[in-house]
This record gives structure tokens, C-alpha cells and sequence, in this order.
């Protein structure tokens, strides 16, 4: 049996490790300071955005390869939106690929939703006079046939977007150009007149320039271009599955209205410890101070920091809350027994040990059971309710160090023979 | 002492009768799906001094969609109005027209679902609600192997599959009735909740079965009944299991009174099924111990 010093050792060390954690989870103060808290769109407001990727045409060796570089363009096209922050992650479920974007803070997206996803339209159309009106004719040549844009300098020195085609749309380049020699051709980019170069010759190998029309391109304009063009040569389409947009207010009021709900949800569950088990309440209550203050710098750390992305979202909240119900659950199981054992004769440290040994089990198979519901939650559902499977199975795994091992640990230290 | 054991056919009727109720206003009703199971839009917004009937004409007549339900959150002002999938253009649009109508209008929270999401969430839900029940039975079978004299363990694992799904259904009624008659939609949060709810109730079954295996070991040598050992189980662990989901139940009260409004069909559900499940764990799944015992007796198995 270990000694009453080392008992008392063990307490202060526990007791230092939780204070270190209160201090580091509280949102101002030095916890704020070396690590802010990195809350979900649902809790300060914004968009997230989810994407299915169509790997249909990709072979299953380049996946992964692929995957990365979508990753890559959506992250440069998120930026040419000026989004602080932007938050893209990969999401894989089965076999299946998911691209998910969070622009934080974001609530007028104008035209972002529907440009972040999609390659940039650019058509090639005829131009024709009919009298004053100038009309143009919409050809089958589009930006899906560009396989490579960059940036080149013409004899002024000005930018000039360059286009290369593909074997297909080389083919269609030629015919076009073939047909109007000596006519401008129109390009067009997002359904606005970008340029009309004059055709000279019939084209072929594929290759054009745009130079951007009366006042011709602007460097930064140019490099914009031809990142979304770029972009739009990707193998992989991919195609909006979900948005959520949830405005600043609502958020605030959601994550003000859950701390409250959770601080007298908690508060409640402590009165009734105190009143029902009396002394071995205080145990309970201090456990279950230890065990929030624990777990919350668990989920902050990013799951002491395996899951650097880890975000703390309303239904991760959620589930934390509940696990405070359930935190208690292994001492109600304990002071029972130990009642029971009382009643039996045994002295109070006898019958305490007895209490802890006797409710072992089925604490720990409460905990398990608990623990692959939350599992096969994490895994066969989407990712909104990840956050909360992930934050209650957390909870339970340190809940079953919190009652049994502090508490015991605290009753050693203060309830001797 | 109670006598659980002795009184279990009032409480098998209690059960069933609930039971059938359920699975009747299920068939009679059906559910009504949230957004993520049909695809669609749920978009609430804050709209002071009009009412749903006033919001719904407007978007139909002003906006030209057709509204498939609208839910009113008296305390906010808050209106979540479910749309066919719209994008977020036209949201744009679309608020700029509310906002000229109604004076104060806030865009709270706007939330669209592709019709292929929805499916593969709602093939999934079901997926996830079957492996939990068939996990966590086999699991008690498992860790209950050990007492195979006189209850074999694969008992303990049929009774934890049947409490489950009793858990399950019952919640699961409360919410076809709750769909027809104020327009409360089962999406994902609820199957979420009806899997919390078997993970929670499955608590209070284990505290009285390792109850059952402790006084069965130690009833060995003497001549006491099964249904003797089983009852006295039950009242020696009835203040625990009560106790144990009390403070989930003080938690979820919390949530639901003081936590977001979002949430609270969400705790609802968790509320009912713990309530059901804690019933179901003293009063159905002890009894039936004692009743497959019995009759895999007779049977000679």
C-alpha cells in the first residue's frame, strides 16, 4: 500500500496539473494569450462549404495526389477572395473524398459560393455586324479545354494572359480560327468581353494569348486570370454538397446561451452531489472541477495537440455538457457501494477501497459501451456531428481518470483510520 | 423489497403498450425529414411583428418558392423556413427583398443540403443505428460470459438488444406524433440523439446485470430462485441506476431551458430516451431475464 506521503504527493501534483489547465483554458488571461480558443463557424459566424470530389476519372494510385492539389487551388482561390483565415480541410469517409472550406467571419459572399467551386467560364465566340448591332455566337470552345494558362510580356511590356489547349481543343481552335480569317475573335471570361484579338492565319498547336481588350491587363489582374484558369484545369470536378452560413449574432447568442445552459447544467449536478452523498460529495464535486478544467484543455490542445485542426463547434460543446451528466456516474456508483458496504460493518477506509473495487466493472463497461457508440458515431456520419462524438469520447476516457483515479487519490489523502 | 419480478407483467404492459403506440403512429404519420435527409434549404431568419402564415405567402406570392414547412420560435422571433435547395445567390437576393418588406430582418443561419448528401445521411443513419444496438449486445454478451451458470451470456446480449430498441422506438413514436401535429422534423441531430440514448441506457442495464452476476456467484451454493437473486439485484442497485441518470437528466433540463434553441429537439429526444431507457433497464430488462430463463428451460436448451 503506498504511503500517505506519496498519496499527498500524487494530490498536489494533480492538483497543479489542473490549475495549469484552468488557467490555460480561460479565454482571457495568459491561456488567451498563448493559445486563443479555435472556435467552429456555428460559434463566431461565417460559412463553411462542403464538397464532394469526383475521383470517377482519376486513377486510384493518383488520389492522393490529386486531393493535395485541388486542396491547393481552392486554398488560392479562397484567398483571391481576401477571406482571413480560411480554414480547408480534407475530409475522407470510405472511399469517398470531401473538400471542406470555412471562410470565418464571411457573411456577404456575393459570388464566392458559386466562384470558389467553379472553374471560371471563359468561351470563345464569333463576331458578327448585323447593321449597328454587333452580335456574338457562342462556339463549343470553353475554358474545360485549357490544359495550362501563364503569364507572358508583350513588346510594350504589358501582361498578357497565355492559353494552351489541349489535343481537343487545339482541334476546335484551328477550325474557329480557320473560319475567321480577318475577323476578331471575342473572348470571353465570366460572361464579360475580356478581348477581341484579330485572327490572321489559321491557328494550329494550340496555343493563344489574351491581352485583357482596351486598357489591356493589369499584372495583378493578369495573375488572377490565370490562377483561375489554372484552376480550372483540374482533373478532379468537384461540386457543392452543403453551405452553411450562419451570421455572427445567432452565433454569439448560440455559444452564450450553451455556456450558460452547460455552467447551471454543471452547477445543478454538483448541489445534488453535495446534498445526496453530503462529505463524500465535496470528493465529487472537486473531481468533477478537476475533470472540466482537464478535458476542456484536452479539446483546446487539439486532443494534446494529435488533431492540430481541432475545432470546438456547438455540438462539441454539446457533448462535452453531456459528458459532465455522466462524469458523475462512476462516484454515484462508488459512494454507493461504499454506503453499502458501511452498512455491512466495514470501516470507513475498508469500505471505500471495497466501494472502488466492487464498481469497476461496470463503470468500465458503461464507459466502453459509451465509448463505441461514439466511435461508430465519428465515423458514419457526417461532419457536423463529428466535433460531438469526438468531445464525448474524450470526455469518457478522462472521466474514467477523474472519478476513479483522483477521487481515490483525494479520499486516501483525507479520510484516514 | 419491490417486487419487480412479481409485478413484471404489469410493467411488460406498460411497455408494450407504449411500444404499439409508437410503431402505430409511425406507420399512421410517418416522419417528417429535416433538410439533411431530403436535400433542401433550412433558413432561419429573425423577423420582429409578423407571422408564419403572413412569411409563407410572402415567399410564395414575392419570392416565388414554395415553402415546405415553417417552424416559429416565439422567444427570438426567429423563423426557419425549409426551401427546395437554392443557392446562395439567390439567398442574397431573396434577403435583399425580405429585408425591404419586413423592417429588422436579420439573416440568421442559412443552411443547404444536395439532394446526394441527403441520401448517402440517410443510408448512413440507419447503418450506424443498427451497428450500435448489435455492438453493444454483443459486447454485454461478451463481458458476461463468464457467469454462464444458470443464465448463459448470450442471454444478457438478446435482453440488451431488446431494451435498445425499446429505448429507441419509443422516442422514435414521440417524434411521428410530435411531426404531425407541430411540424417537427427527424434529422440528422436526432438520429445522433436516438445513438447517445442506447449508449446511456445500456449504463443502467450493465449496473443491474453485474449486480445479477455478483449475487448469482455468490447464491451458488444455496438454493435461492433466479427470480429470488434478480429481485433482490434490482432494489439493491434502484437508487444508483436512478441516481446515475438523474444528473444526465439535471444536465439535459439545463440544455434544454437555458441552451440554444437549435439544440433543443436534440435534448429532447436524449431526454425521453434516458427517461425510457432507465425504465426499461429496472422494470423490463431484469424480468425478462427471468423469463428466457425460464423458457429456455422448458425447451431444455
Amino acid at each position: 500500500m503506498k504511503s500517505f506521503k506519496a498519496n499527498l504527493i500524487i494530490l498536489i501534483i494533480i492538483l497543479l496539473v489542473s490549475s495549469a489547465a484552468g488557467i490555460f483554458i480561460y479565454p482571457k488571461w495568459y491561456g488567451s494569450k498563448y493559445k486563443p480558443w479555435s472556435l467552429g463557424l456555428d460559434l463566431v459566424g461565417g460559412t463553411s462549404l462542403a464538397y464532394k470530389i469526383d475521383l470517377s476519372e482519376v486513377d486510384q494510385s493518383e488520389y492522393e495526389a490529386v486531393v493535395a492539389g485541388l486542396r491547393e487551388v481552392i486554398e488560392k482561390r479562397v484567398n483571391l477572395y481576401g477571406v482571413a483565415e480560411p480554414k480547408i480541410t480534407i475530409a475522407q469517409k470510405g472511399g469517398s473524398y470531401e473538400l471542406l472550406v470555412d471562410l470565418a467571419g464571411v457573411k456577404d459572399l456575393k459570388d464566392a459560393v458559386r466562384q470558389i467551386g467553379e472553374t471560371p467560364r471563359l468561351d470563345f465566340r464569333e463576331v458578327s455586324q448585323d447593321g449597328e448591332n454587333i452580335i456574338f455566337t457562342k462556339t463549343p470552345l470553353t475554358g474545360r479545354y485549357i490544359s495550362g494558362s501563364s503569364l507572358e510580356f508583350g513588346n510594350l511590356n504589358e501582361p498578357i494572359v497565355s492559353l494552351k489547349f489541349n489535343e481537343e481543343g487545339a482541334k476546335i481552335f484551328e477550325e474557329i480560327t480557320a473560319r475567321n480569317v480577318g475577323k476578331p475573335l471575342a473572348i470571353f471570361v465570366d460572361d464579360q468581353l475580356t478581348d477581341a484579338p484579330r485572327v490572321n492565319e489559321k491557328i494550329s498547336g494550340g496555343k493563344a494569348t489574351i491581352s485583357g481588350g482596351g486598357e489591356g491587363f493589369t499584372v495583378e489582374g493578369a495573375k488572377q486570370l490565370i490562377q483561375r484558369l489554372n484552376a480550372g484545369a483540374l482533373s478532379a470536378p468537384i461540386s457543392l454538397t452543403s453551405q452553411r452560413t450562419v451570421s455572427a449574432t445567432a452565433a454569439q447568442d448560440a455559444l452564450y446561451k450553451i455556456i450558460v445552459a452547460g455552467a447551471i447544467g454543471t452547477g445543478i449536478v454538483m448541489l445534488f452531489m453535495l446534498a445526496y452523498y453530503r462529505l463524500l460529495g465535496i470528493f465529487a464535486v472537486l473531481a468533477l472541477l478537476i475533470y472540466t478544467a482537464l478535458t476542456l484543455a484536452v479539446f483546446k490542445s487539439g486532443a494534446l495537440w494529435l488533431i492540430p485542426s481541432f475545432t470546438m463547434t456547438l455540438s462539441g460543446i454539446a457533448g462535452f455538457i453531456l459528458s459532465v451528466g455522466m462524469a458523475v456516474d462512476a462516484n454515484i456508483l462508488i459512494f454507493e457501494r461504499t454506503k453499502e458496504e458501511l452498512r455491512k460493518g466495514l470501516i470507513k477506509t475498508a469500505a471505500i477501497e471495497e466501494g472502488f473495487k466492487r464498481a469497476w466493472l461496470p463503470i468500465r463497461d458503461s464507459n466502453i459501451s459509451t465509448i463505441i457508440t461514439a466511435t461508430i458515431l465519428y465515423f458514419f456520419t457526417s461532419s457536423f456531428v463529428q466535433g460531438f462524438a469526438l468531445t464525448l469520447g474524450i470526455g469518457v476516457a478522462v472521466s474514467m481518470f477523474s472519478a476513479i483515479f483522483v477521487t481515490r487519490n483525494m479520499l486516501k489523502v483525507f479520510i484516514r483510520k | 423489497m419491490f417486487n419487480v419480478i412479481g409485478h413484471k407483467n404489469v410493467f411488460f404492459g406498460i411497455s408494450t403498450a407504449f411500444i404499439v403506440l409508437s410503431i402505430v403512429s409511425m406507420l399512421v404519420f410517418g416522419f417528417r425529414l429535416g433538410v439533411d435527409f431530403t436535400g433542401g434549404t433550412l433558413w432561419q431568419i429573425k423577423i420582429p411583428g409578423t407571422d408564419a402564415q403572413k412569411l409563407e405567402e410572402f415567399f410564395r406570392s414575392n419570392l416565388g418558392l414554395q415553402v415546405s414547412g415553417i417552424a416559429f420560435d416565439r422567444a427570438s422571433d426567429i423563423y426557419a423556413v425549409t426551401l427546395p435547395e437554392i443557392p446562395d445567390s439567390d439567398r442574397q437576393i431573396h434577403f435583399g427583398t425580405i429585408e425591404k418588406n419586413f423592417s429588422g430582418a436579420e439573416d440568421f443561419d442559412f443552411q443547404r443540403i444536395s439532394p446526394s448528401v441527403s441520401k448517402e445521411l440517410r443510408s448512413k443513419s440507419i447503418t450506424a443505428v443498427i451497428l450500435v444496438m448489435v455492438v453493444i449486445s454483443l459486447y454485454i454478451a461478451f463481458v458476461f460470459r463468464k457467469v454462464s451458470r444458470p443464465v448463459s451470456s448470450w442471454k444478457y446480449g438478446i435482453i440488451t438488444l431488446i431494451t435498445l430498441a425499446h429505448d429507441v422506438i419509443i422516442p422514435a413514436g414521440v417524434f411521428a406524433i410530435l411531426g404531425n401535429f407541430i411540424g417537427v422534423a427527424v434529422d440528422s441531430n436526432f438520429i445522433v440523439a436516438l445513438l447517445m440514448v442506447m449508449g446511456f441506457s445500456v449504463h443502467d442495464t450493465i449496473v443491474v446485470f453485474d449486480r445479477i452476476r455478483e449475487n448469482l456467484t455468490r447464491a451458488r451454493d444455496t438454493n435461492m430462485e433466479l427470480d429470488e437473486i434478480v429481485n433482490k439485484s434490482v432494489n439493491e442497485t434502484f437508487a444508483r441506476s436512478i441516481n446515475t441518470s438523474l444528473t444526465l437528466v439535471f444536465v439535459l433540463f439545463a440544455l434544454y431551458f437555458w441552451g440554444p434553441v437549435g439544440l433543443q429537439y436534440f435534448v429532447l429526444t436524449i431526454l425521453i430516451g434516458t427517461v425510457v431507457g432507465t425504465y426499461s433497464s429496472i422494470f423490463v430488462a431484469s424480468p425478462l431475464l427471468v423469463v428466457i430463463h425460464r423458457l429456455s428451460r422448458h425447451s431444455k436448451i
